[in-house]
């Protein structure tokens, strides 16, 4: 068993605040994945579970035992680094295995565990060469076999996959989520990649200035943010947030942008009847503006926009327009004959929108 | 990395596609033909008085007559020489492993301070290496005076009898490899100070995850990724020490009775103040086949592993 426990933790560095005290349980076997922009803590964060950096304040515990002044050799962790940060001379094996021959574990005890990961991670046949002989997707299972080695309580990742180009990030990233159901160990993974958060994590925390700002499934960030920079941050394109004022009509409630006017669904009012007449920010994300689909459901409102910029992507189109000033973009189907310049008329699926308080950047 | 040699591939691809140019268009000649008046002159000042001085070691005394290697007949059969030859190795050894020890030591203090102070310690410690050591060997000829010199007046506080520095063969021998050593450690210490700053820190770091401690660390981490510049210095420090002229002549001069001579001021005083150039060119020749050995192992263990890291 092998918790992770963050209680109140702070990290200072002389008078800057990195961290500013945060808690995080984190399970056993669980997949959290900590994201946020640079700067956020995030890998300040990581590096004080592993070890690497002294916690101003707080405490934290892996499997229940407080490891505040535990050095790193002692906690029972591995960890994954950005650069990889094999030893140049020696060889994958070695490299592998550096660990356990620190720990005088028996030499027979070694090879199997080193072949073992080796068969995981498909990384067999390299393991007489340098890492100068292998290419950057091959350094990186060899730093995670490195990991996977040495068995541990816990896995810590720390952006692994940002010195990879495109495609092999890609990749890479269906090959670690492979291995974690294979090798069930309880891993903290660092990026700024919100799609590498989405599609790896069991649980997303997202981080913004040394705060966690939400921590949730990847579905729940995507569909109920709390704040408005949950709701910005997690998603590509990005959620679109328009100014807007809140008008009550007999009852029935009206976001009001500029020339563009929506009535709200009725299963809101309760919850948006206290901010009427308040400026606020209507969030929509792209793809839930749209052409005007059969299949809609009754939440969906009409409105017509003057087309900026097209951007056909293959398997979709973004448009790019302006409502109350404010650039905005949607996502529709690859077939549209949409130019710039032209009036499209889009639907919004309000069954999906968010109102966000400018004061507060909450989601209320 | 397979982009690299990819690319180089394409790039070969792409100039065998093109039409040759001309000989004098070609990059290969127009480089060479801008690195000629360099050429010329190096082979001026380094290759002809070399190539004399093989020359010269073939004549007698007189420069009049060609006696093959009847110089190095003679010497050998003096025991003054190979008095010179074990000094030398001892001079050379001796002060190149205390220097890269010391160099190696003070990099890592220096390498500990934070980088604000860092500068200033950097630049306080190469002081010993930018006198010119003509100079500087000058100040320490007076500091070993027997009578007068501050070493002995404070021996003599202390109740210790003076020491006779310059004038035992022993003491004499220590002197001159303390001042080459005080010498040339800042040389080692920067070279050392820079091979540290160029260790990721994330090797550390994966390393004491890895649960190594610090001598752990220093022996699979630090002295791995440090190995090649060690072998450089190691080998560049051994030639010029070996070669080492100026400190040797001001402190001792060779004494007392010719124990502290190196080849260079051996050959010095036999060459020019003993009027026989020949035989002073001779023993200077000497150098070249022990330092060329001592070259060719240190090198070949950087090519060998030049490749991996």
């Amino acid at each position: 068993m092998a918790q992770v426990t963050l209680r109140k933790v702070v990290k200072k560095y002389d008078d800057t605040l990195a961290v500013r005290g945060i808690d995080l349980d984190i399970a056993d076997k669980e997949f959290v994945v900590l994201v946020g922009p640079s700067g956020c803590g995030k890998s300040t964060t990581l590096r004080m579970i592993a070890g690497l950096e002294e916690i101003s304040d707080g405490d934290i515990a892996i499997g229940g035992t407080v490891v505040n002044d535990v050095p790193p050799k002692d906690r029972d962790i591995a960890m994954v680094f950005q650069n990889y940060a094999l030893y140049p001379h020696m060889t994958v094996y070695e490299n592998m295995s550096f660990g356990l021959r620190l720990k005088k574990v028996a030499k027979d005890e070694i090879k199997r565990r080193v072949e073992n990961a080796a068969r995981i991670l498909d990384i067999t046949e390299l393991l007489a060469r340098k890492p100068k002989q292998l290419s950057g997707g091959q350094r990186q299972r060899v730093a995670m076999g490195r990991a996977i080695v040495r068995d541990p309580k816990v896995f810590l990742f720390d952006e692994p996959l940002s010195n990879l180009d495109a495609k092999l990030r890609v990749q890479m990233r269906t090959e670690i989520k492979k291995v974690h159901q294979k090798v069930r160990t309880t891993t903290v993974y660092v990026t700024h990649d919100q799609v590498e958060a989405m599609t790896l994590a069991d649980r997303v925390v997202v981080m913004n200035h040394g705060l966690i700002e939400q921590v949730g499934a990847p579905n729940d960030l995507y569909h109920a943010p709390k704040t408005k920079f949950v709701a910005g941050f997690i998603g590509s394109p990005a959620m679109n947030f328009i100014p807007c004022r809140l008008e009550e009509n007999s009852g029935a409630l009206t976001a009001r942008m500029g020339e563009v006017s929506l009535p709200l669904p009725a299963s809101r009012t309760e919850r948006y009847k206290a901010h009427v007449g308040r400026d606020m920010l209507f969030g929509l994300r792209p793809e839930h503006m749209t052409e005007r689909r059969p299949y809609a459901n009754g939440q969906a409102q009409d409105f017509a926009v003057t087309v900026d910029v097209v951007e056909p992507m293959g398997m979709e189109t973004l448009l790019y327009f302006r409502i109350n000033g404010e650039e905005v973009s949607a996502r529709v189907e690859p077939t549209s004959a949409v130019a710039a310049g032209e009036v499209m008329p889009l639907a919004a699926d309000l069954a999906h929108m968010h109102l966000i308080d400018p004061k507060t950047d909450k989601v209320v | 990395m397979v982009d690299a040699a990819t690319e180089t591939v394409g790039i070969r691809a792409a100039r065998h596609a093109r039409p040759k140019p001309s000989i004098f268009k070609r990059k290969s000649t127009i480089a060479f033909l801008m690195a000629l008046p360099l050429i010329v002159i190096i082979l001026l000042l380094v290759l002809y008085p070399a190539l004399y001085s093989v020359h010269l070691a073939t004549l007698n005394k007189s420069m009049e007559r060609f006696v093959g290697f009847g110089n190095f007949e003679f010497l050998f059969k003096r025991e003054t020489f190979w008095m010179v030859v074990k000094q030398s190795c001892i001079f050379a050894v001796t002060a190149v492993l205390f220097k890269a020890l010391i160099g190696f030591f003070v990099a890592h203090f220096v390498h500990a301070i934070p980088d604000k102070g860092q500068r200033k310690w950097r630049g306080m410690l190469l002081v010993p290496w930018v006198i010119p050591p003509a100079m500087s060997t000058l100040a320490w000829f007076w500091l070993f005076d027997p009578s007068y010199s501050a070493f002995n007046w404070l021996f003599a506080l202390v109740g210790i009898d003076p020491v006779p520095w310059l004038g035992d063969p022993y003491w004499a021998r220590f002197s001159v490899i303390l001042v080459n050593v005080w010498y040339g450690a800042p040389f080692f210490m920067i070279m050392y100070l820079a091979a540290l700053k160029s260790v990721p820190e994330q090797l550390y770091e994966a390393a004491s995850i890895d649960g190594a401690n610090w001598w752990q660390r220093l022996w699979y981490v630090t002295l791995p990724m440090m190995r090649n510049i060690i072998s450089i210095t190691v080998l560049f420090s051994l030639i010029v020490t070996f070669a080492n002229f100026d400190i040797v002549r001001v402190l001792t001069a060779g004494g007392p009775i010719d124990q502290t001579h190196v080849f260079a001021t051996w050959a010095f005083k036999l060459g020019i103040e003993g009027g026989d150039i020949p035989l002073g060119a001779s023993v200077s020749l000497f150098m070249v086949p022990i330092l060329g050995v001592a070259a060719i192992f240190i090198l070949r263990d950087i090519t060998k592993r030049g490749n991996e890291a």
